[in-house]
């Protein structure tokens, strides 16, 4: 588990948290620990006297939000307007197809996690992919195939390695 | 003043402050609603309501809007029509059209809807709803396919209840109505009042069906079945067959029940005496010998649940008796089982309730022994009804017959623990009777009638002034709490009942209960009260009987190993 204490480190920075803080809270612990961990939702609930539920229920509302650690791998597809136009979503079902999930998820050995993210600013290179923030600009489903065939490989080998 | 407003071309009068919709229904005029509540503020968040007001350029929904001077409403214009019409199938357009196998078809306000307004063809194709059916609860199915995501589940859970076991997840055509991390409602903060399950619309939310199970039971010759029916069943039952409101059908209640099949009948108010002859001794004990107080009610199962996972600190207020259904679930399998030659085993005891949570409490590992459940199985109002209704019964039909001697005697009192308030009557009666060997001077504690969420009274026995409240519908009993948290020090006993109103308003009630039915129905249980002769829970006769052949004394040593009980700190996630 996490042993820092993000999560009561965000909430020592309200004076009194309340509920209109709920969503800077989740936004900085997901900062922190890269994901809303179900133990960080129920206690931020706690001290903001809300039910876990609703904590739950108001982060699902957002896409910003994920509920699994990212991977080793972390896989970002662009689905804003430009990309969109260029195939993204092809893209996107290729990827998902690959690695077996949802974007949100993380694979189950913790290699691979994958996101959509609204536009990034960078149309001129649509459609876009970033794996662990490297950009890989114009790609097509062939090129986006190649790129993830290495990269399973490439995760292959450590597991095997270990 | 009464404001006037012109409806149709009629007159309708208006008190200030209200919404179109309320003076609406006063005046007769039926305007359908799916997300509105009686007892909570407006949403708006359906629009099945709407209504034409003159000089409006839109709709307007007449459960948010508020009544005024001179206002011109039509409500039922060809537009107002078209746009209701449209709401249903919209929301029919990812429903899964299962009306032929649904629990809920035949009272459904979506179904209902439907047809009132010709809905005749699939005029929008959404992808149909897919999602996990929850059959985690004992108590509570969810089925979140039939959803309309009206809201009303989740208001009644987190307002009036206060848990917020339930709530909104996701967004968009993704959306649905789930527990926490969307995990099963067992581990959730839910505690199975089922009160979520009455104001649902549709067949999303229901009880867990024991119909099965009993059915299955009644066709074992090997078995002998036995029911025994809660105080509030008879004044509720009888709605379903046509009656008005507050009709008390005991008689026939028992007739149907030997019809169905039931080798005794048996009237769980004689096990609310019995639980009255438990609790005065142990309020009397704990004043007397400086026990844990205020002392709180443990018969409504939700309540305890709740005390257990959330406010563990007051598990040693609870009183350690078990609710009538449990008490007498235990005497059935005990003094009845040897008194009529039958070895517990092959006695199957169902309990008619008028709650979903009886269904968990039913299922709770300390409620039996020797491995043999004290209660096998629980049908909610609702679902005696539809046995009932298989036999091709009509409950009006039946000639009234008493229930089974041994165990089917009861006074008033026990009758009482129907409604908010009866439990504290019942009890302070007794109570005195304890105290002072004579009985309480008069009888009514006005104070403690009525549907109000918090009554309050403070009675003097013998010099000793008692401090008593009475609370019903879970916020309320949470306001309470943090109250004594915070120091409060003046109550000795606290009554608490999980839903609003208590029992006859219960989760396992009639669906499309509203505040005029339920308050017929407590009405028809003060004229009990109040004709009979046996009104106090320590003249019933036949409980005096297994006192003397059998338990002993209050509070004894055998009273005390199947009345009793004990509360664990629960884990839930919350
Ligand atoms: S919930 Fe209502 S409309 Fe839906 S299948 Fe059941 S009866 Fe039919
Ligand atoms: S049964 Fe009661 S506690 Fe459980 S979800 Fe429904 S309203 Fe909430
Ligand atoms: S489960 Fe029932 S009450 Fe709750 S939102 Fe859905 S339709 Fe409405
Ligand atoms: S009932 Fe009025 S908007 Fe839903």
């Amino acid at each position: 588990m996490i042993a820092n204490d993000d999560v009561g480190a965000v909430l020592d920075g309200y004076a009194q948290p309340r509920r209109e803080h709920l969503i800077p809270i989740l936004q900085e612990v997901q900062d922190r620990q890269g994901y809303l961990s179900q133990e960080a939702m129920i206690r931020i609930g706690e001290r903001l006297h809300l039910p876990a539920s609703k904590v739950y229920g108001v982060a699902t509302f957002y896409n910003q939000f994920r509920f699994q650690p990212k991977g080793r791998v972390h896989c970002t597809v662009c689905r804003g307007t430009a990309c969109h136009v260029k195939g993204s979503l092809a893209l996107l079902e290729t990827i998902k197809r690959m690695l077996k999930i949802d974007a949100g998820q993380t694979t189950r050995d913790g290699a691979f996690s994958l996101e959509v993210v609204a536009c990034m600013g960078a149309c001129g290179l649509a459609p876009l992919v970033t794996l662990n923030e490297e950009f890989h600009a114009a790609v097509s489903v062939d090129s986006i195939q190649r790129i993830i065939r290495k990269q399973l490989k490439a995760s292959e080998a450590d597991a095997r390695a270990k | 003043m009464m404001i006037e407003m012109e409806v149709n071309n009629r007159k309708v009068s208006a008190e200030p402050g209200e919404t179109v919709l309320t003076a609406l229904e006063r005046a007769g005029i039926k305007v359908p609603t799916l997300c509105h509540l009686a007892t909570l503020s407006p949403t708006g968040a359906c629009r099945m309501c709407v209504v034409e007001v003159e000089g409006q350029r839109n709709l307007v929904p007449a459960c948010a809007f508020p009544a005024a001077e001179g206002l011109k409403i039509t409500t039922h214009s060809p537009r107002a029509v078209r746009a209701r019409k449209t709401i249903i199938e919209l929301l029919l357009a990812n429903h899964p059209d299962d009306c032929l196998y649904c629990m809920r078809s035949g009272e459904c306000d979506l179904q209902d809807l439907a047809r009132e307004h010709g809905v005749r063809d699939r005029r929008f194709c959404g992808g149909r709803n897919v999602h996990r059916l929850d059959v985690s609860s004992p108590a509570i199915l969810r089925d979140p396919d039939k959803c309309i995501l009206c809201g009303k589940c989740v208001r009644v859970c987190e307002e009036i209840q206060g848990v917020g076991a339930i709530d909104f997840l996701g967004r968009g055509s993704q959306a649905i109505v789930g527990t926490a991390f969307n995990q099963g409602l067992n581990i959730s903060s839910c505690i199975n009042c089922g009160q979520c399950v009455t104001v649902c619309p549709t067949g999303a939310l229901r009880e867990q069906s024991h119909l099965k199970e009993v059915s299955a039971a009644l066709h074992d010759s090997d078995m002998m079945v036995v029911v025994q029916h809660a105080p509030s069943i008879s004044v509720t039952i009888a709605e379903e067959f046509g009656a008005r409101p507050g009709h008390d059908a005991s008689g026939t209640l028992n007739a149907a029940l030997r019809r169905l099949g039931f080798d005794r009948v048996f009237d769980s108010a004689f096990a609310a005496d019995l639980t009255i002859m438990e609790e005065a001794s142990e309020l009397v004990q704990r004043i007397q010998t400086g026990g844990r107080l205020p002392m709180m009610t443990s018969c409504s199962p939700g309540w305890v649940k709740f005390v257990e996972q959330q406010y563990p600190d007051f598990r040693e207020n609870l009183s350690t008796c078990k609710s009538p259904q449990q008490m007498l679930g235990a005497v059935i399998k005990t003094y009845f089982a040897d008194k009529a030659g039958v070895p517990p085993e092959k006695i199957f005891s169902v309990a008619v309730m008028p709650c979903a949570a009886k269904k968990f409490e039913a299922q709770r590992p300390e409620m039996g022994r020797d491995g043999l459940a004290d209660v096998d199985a629980v049908l909610t109002t609702r679902e005696l009804v539809r046995m009932i209704r298989n036999l091709g019964m009509d409950l009006r039909a039946l000639d009234p017959e008493p229930a089974d001697d041994v165990l089917g005697e009861r006074s008033s009192a026990g009758k009482m623990f129907g409604v908010t308030g009866g439990v504290m009557e019942a009890a302070l009666r007794t109570a005195h009777h304890l105290l002072t060997g004579t009985e309480l001077p008069a009888l009514r504690l006005k104070p403690l009638r009525g549907l109000r969420g918090v009554k309050h009274a403070r009675v003097t026995i013998n010099g000793l002034e008692l401090g008593v409240a009475v609370v019903s519908g879970l916020g309320n009993a949470i306001k309470l709490l943090e109250e004594l948290r915070a120091g409060r020090d003046d109550l000795h006993f606290i009554e608490v009942m999980t839903c609003p109103g208590g029992c006859i308003a219960g989760g396992g009630q009639p669906f499309k209960t509203d505040i005029a039915a339920v308050r017929a129905r407590m009405r028809a249980l003060y004229t009990i009260d109040r004709d009979e002769p046996v009104r106090m829970s320590h003249h019933n006769e036949a409980l005096q009987r297994l006192y003397r052949e059998f338990l002993g004394a209050p509070l004894g040593e055998r009273s005390h190993a199947l009345l009793h009980t004990h509360y664990v700190q629960r884990e839930v996630v919350r």
